[in-house]
């Protein structure tokens, strides 16, 4: 059983979004961070420091370890921001503003 | 209408809807600002609408009480006394001479600043997971428990196939239950308490078996249903993988709280849910001046701050789950709504909630005991493993800091390492850091509880809304949904 199944959702019609130019789907309602682990995407930052990869953590807005770029402007957080038909995802190495 | 006083309510999680629908009764205008999209907190994280998710009861218990609290909510909102603003991310609660305002970025994207003018405010915040560092817990795969459970209640997303739900405290055991029941192989269940001391505090249990009931319940599905093992006075001391978690190293604790040699072994998973307690919201409370006890707002039976105007409920004021968030909700709410309308509350209007907030609070102390960390976890820490996530600070820099350049409070750690400074302002490490210097642990201080564009904060893009309008076309914020 999946999420989906288990509480019996019926979403409205699935949307594409682009991650680092790859198309993947998400449904109406989702946080960027929930289509991107939805399509099995784990990390979308790069650290400023190390350049590490990092993704979600607390899942509620307050680490800002889900820092990413969504249609050009970085330091969006992903956990929080909801995804959108046609929304550019972007990978972010440090700040984001290098780009 | 016009004249009835104003409260705004911040935080639509159990306390603040409780707050809420108790002094709207009692003839107070009350504007509920959250910055969710919709309303019910952590406890009651609700599936996106547009999931249209049938029976999001699947994910939740206590489901009646939910839906007693949206359809109060619904009909005060029809009836215009409340206004929710949702997706309103409050980042400051100025005090003045004539009442209050709240200070709030709207959006998703929160760049435009909104005020909400007051006479007075209830800060049901709640509070969020803490999670002690240990090699490997920057790796993407590992979440804290409670952000899984709320990318799972709220956006029908599972992390991944194979989870270990590690750490300690009673939170653990619904997430793990959730996680498998929606579908993730639930490796282990990794505690570093020893339940049977819950024993020693059997009084206190005892005086809640609703309580208890319920935590048996999770554990005998955990245990049986979805057949997952539980490694008790077992602790995580390392998470393995390049660019993603592919295992954890799991030990047993002896009773000394510090790891069993010989006793490591791998578990191969790709999620790690991961938490040991929660710590209070206190940050809105902290810029408003309130007296804090420890690392939650302190507040008298009425649920008041020292602050005049200024409640708090829920876990802002100390963890207890959202039966105690109610029962405070409750008291702020009639406690509020009294003395705007210039009555002394009485107390016996709430005797059943102060009650159980006795007894929920007596039960939580007890569980605290129990579910502390593992006395010497700071020694799994190694010296290359980052203590503040934002910055990239490692323990040998905190280390450092103590033992080479003297630093003796966490505000001098901070200077020196930088640890703390970062986009979180210290909420991750914070905890942490106190415990590698042996300095107490000191709420995190920042000047907002958010960060804010600065041309929100010039009075730029500035939009002043001062509570619900007097007749509002339907009730409802055009945000609720
Ligand atoms: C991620 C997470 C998952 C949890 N899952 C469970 C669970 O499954 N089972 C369980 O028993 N307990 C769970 N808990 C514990 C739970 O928090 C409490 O039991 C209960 O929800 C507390 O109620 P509350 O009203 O005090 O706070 P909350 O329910 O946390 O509500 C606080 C509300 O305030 C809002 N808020 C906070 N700061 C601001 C701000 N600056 N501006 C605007 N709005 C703000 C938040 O968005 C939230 O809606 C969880 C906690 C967390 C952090
Ligand atoms: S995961 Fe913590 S802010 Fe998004």
């Amino acid at each position: 059983m999946n999420p989906l199944e288990l509480t019996d959702a019926r979403p409205g019609p699935a949307f594409t979004v682009t991650f680092d130019g790859r198309e993947i789907d998400a449904l109406p309602g989702q946080t960027v961070a929930a289509a991107l682990w939805a399509a099995g995407v784990t990390s979308w930052r790069g650290t400023r420091g190390a350049g590490r990869p990092r993704g979600v953590f607390c899942g509620i807005g307050v680490c800002f370890d889900c820092l990413v770029t969504v249609n050009g402007r970085p330091n969006q957080r992903a956990c929080l921001v909801p995804a959108r038909p046609g929304d550019a995802i972007r990978t972010q190495d440090g700040t984001g503003h290098d780009d | 209408m016009t004249d009835r006083p104003r409260l705004a309510v911040i935080g639509a999680g159990p306390a603040g809807l409780a707050a809420t629908l108790a002094a709207a009764a009692e003839g107070v205008r009350v504007t509920l600002v959250d910055s969710a999209p919709q309303a019910g907190g952590q406890f009651y994280r609700q599936p996106a609408s547009g999931l249209g998710a049938r029976r999001p009861q699947a994910l939740h218990h206590q489901w009646r009480t939910w839906r007693r609290l949206r359809a109060g909510l619904d009909r005060q909102l029809t009836a215009g006394h409340v206004t929710h603003l949702t997706d309103h991310h409050v980042w400051c609660v100025e005090r003045h001479p004539v009442g209050i305002t709240v200070h709030a970025l709207r959006g998703p994207l929160q760049e435009d600043g909104v005020t909400v003018d007051a006479d007075a405010v209830v800060l049901a915040t709640g509070g969020y997971e803490k999670v002690l560092p240990f090699p490997g817990w920057t790796l993407p795969g590992v979440v804290t428990a409670g952000g899984a459970q709320a990318m799972l209640k709220g956006g029908l997303v599972l992390p991944g196939r194979t989870a270990v739900v590690a750490g300690t405290g009673p939170l653990l055991l619904p997430v793990a239950t959730g996680l498998a029941a929606a579908g993730t192989r639930v490796a282990a269940l990794v505690e570093s308490a020893d339940p049977k001391a819950l024993v020693r505090h059997s009084r206190a249990l005892a005086a809640l078996p609703v309580k208890l009931a319920e935590g048996a319940g999770y554990a005998a599905r955990l245990l049986l249903r979805h057949r997952v093992p539980l490694l008790a006075r077992h602790t995580v001391v390392e998470a393995h993988g390049d660019d993603r978690l592919d295992a954890v190293t799991v030990a047993a604790l002896d009773a000394g709280g510090r790891v069993r040699p010989g006793t490591r072994r791998r578990i191969a998973c790709d999620t790690l849910a991961v938490g040991h307690g929660m710590l209070p919201h206190t940050d809105l409370a902290a810029t408003l001046g309130c007296r804090l006890d420890g690392v939650a707002v302190e507040v008298d039976d009425e649920q008041r701050t020292d602050v005049p105007g200024v409640w708090a409920a829920g876990e802002a004021t100390g963890i207890g789950g959202a039966d105690l968030a109610l029962a405070e909700g409750h008291i702020a709410g009639r406690s509020a709504a009294a003395r705007l309308t210039g009555r002394r509350p009485d107390a016996r209007t709430w005797t059943g909630a102060a009650r159980s907030r006795a007894a929920l609070r007596g039960f939580f102390a007890a569980l605290d005991s129990v579910y502390a960390p593992p006395a010497h976890w700071t020694e799994q820490v190694t010296d290359d493993t980052l203590v503040c996530r934002c910055e990239e600070v490692p323990a040998c820099a905190v280390r450092a800091a103590v033992r080479e350049l003297g630093a003796g409070d966490v505000r001098t750690v901070k200077l020196l390492t930088r640890a703390g400074m970062g986009w979180c302002q210290g909420r991750m490490c914070g905890p942490a850091v106190a415990a590698l210097t042996g300095c107490p642990p000191t709420p995190a201080r920042t000047p907002f509880a958010r960060p804010v564009p600065l041309g929100v904060l010039a009075g730029q893009g500035r939009d002043t809304q001062t509570g619900p309008p007097d007749n509002p076309p339907d009730g409802k914020d055009p945000h609720d949904d």
